[in-house]
């Protein structure tokens, strides 16, 4: 990677890992840091920046078990066992748990993905031993108290209801559970009206003693904290766990239903879309240059193809976008936007004459290299806040791209050529599309398949969802 | 876009920089205005080689000629469609290229620009966003598709969200004179009359440089900015005189207004209130702060009365909580709300909420509830530092809407010396529901011939 791409990222976590000469380069105010592994006395790893310059430790964390490992019939019970570790551990009911908490203002939170359980804590450092023992009793001894547990199982099922006849959820909900029959990525993250009641204390223990282990977790820690002391306060919140995880091995798999479009008739003016195919793994050797086209076609920039196509010349939506989603069994391209019912077909139309235009002339010189110096700026520019840092560093992890990604990554996207991103065009967006809409749409009905589910090279990939970008301005 | 200030809580949180804990450790805010009337804000932090470049016009929806409802932030879509000297596309692909973040808000009070890009980028910035203060161009053919997007925005916003449309028919009822009372992104019947010729009268009375504030926060310091905005911003000449924003102000309010909206799609009931209170700007000294502790008790999070009372101990609620959007040229609103539980009815709700009120208002709050909550608002004070576009937000914001850089830096000792008596002094005044509106969420279940 060149010295000048890296000068252009500007990140304190980029400038961290290159030669003293060219962060001296970089920016002479901003202050020189590296990322370092930090083993604890106790034997588990985390990587952390240390910064002094604010009286903050942020802590960001993933254990590997997420709702994937909810029984087909049975969805939702990582999501409520999630969100049941701050409403009483230890010797504290709910009520004391978040006494305690917002007294010492310290921050914790956990969400739940399909891959992945994620946890963040945010603390002030002259509160930071409490803060990691508050954590170590959220994940160690999480007590499920039966009136917590009605009290969350109510606030879930309130969602769930919002969720039924909302057209966003709706689409989501009915690509995922289209493309994935039979598969726990088909089932929703957060349950249904109908698992959730059954879901019993003991599903919710069972789960946390098979996910929860000291083998299983990746951690991350920013802020004003050395080394030592992170050891330290590692062990202090995830020493008590077990040594092991025990987890459902769940099967790699490839999404059905190409070629298909389902429409969900619901009373709205706007009709909602989900589009998706095959993506490309993360370990895949062509990802960056899938990265690229995924970029060029409908990135989170405001000069995409779908943007201008579909936004700018003919005001057809507010939002179209795409991402690369990918996750430990599969991995996905993966669209969204919203449109007047009586521009649903024409909306449709664009986004995979676009696509099919990509598959097969490829991105143009200019484009391709507007991406790649777009692609090597942002990442560091997204990292704006010292969680942000850490989670990006926890995703390096679960990603296995190594402590020097970083350094690495710009040399990585400049190695792409075009030839690369045309081939790799073709092979990410030739694949065909299932397409889920919501609403009234004119000029569209539900189609069988016509592709069929083709069945491509099983994916092997690592990890989740890379944050989709929707709606500008 | 932002509709109105999402802030909550955060309202004047602004700086904070100052505690005494923090000594030394905050940035130090510069200000300063530039000849032609451009005021400047650079806020220092120098952990990243990076920026964020903000642009803050004092004008937002509030501003609005009757009947033009939604100009301010179609004025806001369109400051994208370029200029003579950098024509369309060209701002957005310089950002681009460099892998910047840029977008646009629209409040009701303000509109906001803004790009966080590399330090080394910041006067390119600096000159696309000064040759857009006054060098717009304007075609039909990128106006109209234009208007297209914000009709869809609209019908993500609200068309497709009955919560939504809700909450604009009780910002409607709360205001019964105040322009506060029409939605941000406007009313859809007058967004599709807008057109080239009023947004281009609009950018001219009100895109000037005495008219912008902009903030700069990152790893600059004051010296370099001045000299930057000097070369940039100071070079663009006022076009317009500014007037006062006198806006119509509410009359006497009287009688506690109810609005109900019933829609087959409502498949979980809710219920808020919004009651009109002072904002940052008009309150009387100390009055906004007790009403920040006075939300952060009553509804921030599971130890707030609300959630402990009628969600912990009665049972009877899912979920409940209050808030206060205290940055606002004229007066705001504080909103209660919660979400019933199947066999609660929203009557038996509202009683429940009402006894929470009714106790504030009775028998104040205690010692301990007030220390826990003033803590908890100074320490996201100390946790803004840590994001650049929070802070440049709430200077920017609170500039805009009539506060000081100096209010912003005292935030903190202000909240430091809110007392038990001052928090229910504010419940009992501004706790009244004569200046109220409660709002209803309920699943229409007549059969759809009888619809409208």
């Amino acid at each position: 990677m060149s010295a000048a791409a890296c000068l252009r990222a500007g990140s304190r976590a980029l400038i961290a890992l290159l030669a003293g000469a060219v962060v001296a380069l970089a920016a002479p105010t901003a202050r020189a840091m590296s990322i370092e592994r930090v083993v604890s006395p106790g034997g588990i790893e985390a990587w952390l920046v240390s910064d002094r310059t604010l009286p903050l430790i942020a802590l960001e964390f993933a254990f590997l078990g997420g709702s994937d490992q909810d029984p087909l019939d049975k969805p939702g019970i990582a999501d409520l066992a999630t969100s049941l570790f701050d409403e009483g551990a230890g010797p504290f009911d709910a009520n004391a748990f978040h006494d305690w908490l917002e007294r010492k203002a310290i921050e914790m939170s956990f969400r739940i993905g399909r891959d992945y359980l994620r946890g963040s804590l945010r603390t002030l450092s002259e509160n930071r031993d409490e803060a990691f023992d508050a954590l170590r009793l959220a994940l160690s001894e999480p007590r499920f108290d039966p009136a917590a547990v009605e009290r969350e199982r109510a606030q879930i099922m309130a969602r769930l209801r919002r969720e039924t006849l909302n057209p966003n959820d709706m689409a989501n909900r009915t690509w995922w559970a289209t493309a994935f029959p039979g598969h726990p990525y088909g089932l929703p993250v957060n349950g249904t009206l109908e698992s959730v009641p059954n879901i019993t204390i003991e599903d919710l223990k069972s789960y946390t003693r098979r996910t929860l282990a000291r083998d299983n977790v990746k951690i991350a820690v920013v802020g004003d904290i050395d080394a030592e002391t992170a050891g330290k306060l590692i062990d202090r919140a995830f020493g008590a766990l077990p040594a092991k995880a025990d987890l459902r091995p769940v099967a790699p798999v490839v999404p059905q239903g190409l070629g298909r479009r389902v429409v969900v008739p619901l009373d709205v003016p706007q009709a909602v879309v989900e589009f998706g195919g095959p993506g490309i793994a993360r370990s895949d050797p062509d990802f960056m240059a899938a990265y690229i086209v995924n970029h060029i076609l409908g990135g989170g920039a405001f000069s995409s193809r779908l943007y201008l196509e579909v936004r700018e010349k003919r005001g057809l939506a507010y939002g179209v976008s795409n991402s690369l989603v990918w996750l430990d069994r599969t991995a996905l391209l993966l669209g969204h936007t919203a449109t007047r019912a009586d521009a649903t077909a024409q909306t449709i139309e664009i986004i995979e004459q676009e696509i099919r235009r990509l598959a097969e002339e490829g991105p143009t010189e200019d484009e391709f290299t507007k991406a790649k110096t777009y692609l090597t700026g942002a990442f560091a520019l997204g990292l704006d806040t010292s969680n942000r840092i850490a989670s990006q560093l926890v995703q390096m992890q679960t990603d296995n791209l190594g402590i020097d990604y970083i350094e690495r990554r710009a040399g990585l996207i400049d190695a792409v050529t075009l030839a690369d991103a045309k081939r790799v065009a073709k092979r990410l967006l030739a694949g065909g599309l299932l397409v889920t809409i919501v609403g009234r749409p004119e000029g569209v009905t539900s189609s069988e398949s016509a592709a069929g589910g083709s069945p491509g090279p099983l994916a092997k990939p690592r990890d989740t969802p890379a944050g989709r970008e929707t709606g500008h301005r | 876009m932002l509709h109105k200030l999402t802030l909550a809580i955060a309202a004047f949180t602004g700086a904070v920089l100052a505690g005494p804990a923090q000594a030394g450790i905050g940035p130090q805010i510069a200000h300063f205005t530039l000849a032609n009337g451009l005021e400047v804000v650079v806020i220092p932090d120098h952990r990243a080689p990076v920026v964020t470049n903000m642009v803050w016009y004092k004008v937002g929806s509030a501003d609005e000629t009757p009947g033009k409802s939604g100009l301010a932030h179609f004025l806001e879509h369109l400051m994208f469609k370029g200029t003579a000297k950098n024509p369309a596309g060209r701002f957005s692909q310089v950002v681009a290229t460099i892998g910047g973040q840029e977008n646009a808000f629209t409040s009701a009070d303000y509109t906001g620009y803004f790009q966080r890009v590399p330090r080394g980028e910041l006067k390119q910035m600096m000159e696309l966003e000064a040759d857009r203060m006054t060098g717009l161009v304007l075609s039909d053919d990128a106006v109209r598709p234009e208007l297209n997007v914000v009709l869809e925005e609209q019908n993500m916003r609200v068309g497709n969200n009955p919560a939504a449309r809700l909450g604009e028919q009780m910002d409607a009822a709360l205001y019964l004179n105040h322009p506060y009372g029409r939605p941000v992104i406007g009313w859809r019947q007058e967004i599709e009359q807008l057109d080239r010729e009023e947004a281009l009268e609009f950018y001219r009375r009100f895109y000037t440089p005495n008219n912008a504030i902009v903030v700069i926060a990152g790893d600059v310091t004051a010296e370099e900015v001045r000299a930057l905005a000097q070369d940039t911003f100071g070079k663009v000449p006022r076009v317009a005189d500014i007037k006062p924003r006198l806006r119509p102000q509410e009359p006497v309010q009287e009688a506690p207004r109810t609005v109900t909206l019933a829609d087959p799609r409502v498949t979980q009931p809710s219920l808020s209130r919004y009651y009109l209170v002072p904002s940052s700007t008009t309150a009387r000294p100390g009055e906004s702060e007790a009403l920040d502790v006075l939300a952060h008790i009553l509804g921030r999070g599971s130890n707030s009365r609300l959630y402990q009372t009628l969600v912990v101990e009665k049972g009877v609620a899912v979920n409940a909580g209050a808030s206060y959007d205290g940055t606002a040229l004229d007066n705001t609103r504080l909103s209660v709300y919660a979400t019933p539980k199947p066999e609660t009815t929203l009557p038996q709700l509202e009683q429940a909420i009402d006894a929470v009120l009714a106790d504030v208002v009775e028998n104040g709050v205690s010692g301990e509830e007030l220390e826990r909550s003033k803590n908890r608002l100074i320490a996201d004070s100390i946790y803004a530092n840590d994001n650049q576009r929070t802070l440049a937000q709430w200077y920017g914001s609170s500039l805009a809407t009539g506060g000081t850089v100096e209010q912003v830096r005292t935030w903190p000792d202000r909240i430091r010396l809110v007392s038990a008596e001052s928090v229910r002094d504010a419940a009992r005044h501004w706790l009244d529901q004569r200046r109220s509106v409660t709002g209803y969420l309920v699943k229409d279940t007549r059969p759809e011939e009888k619809r409208s």
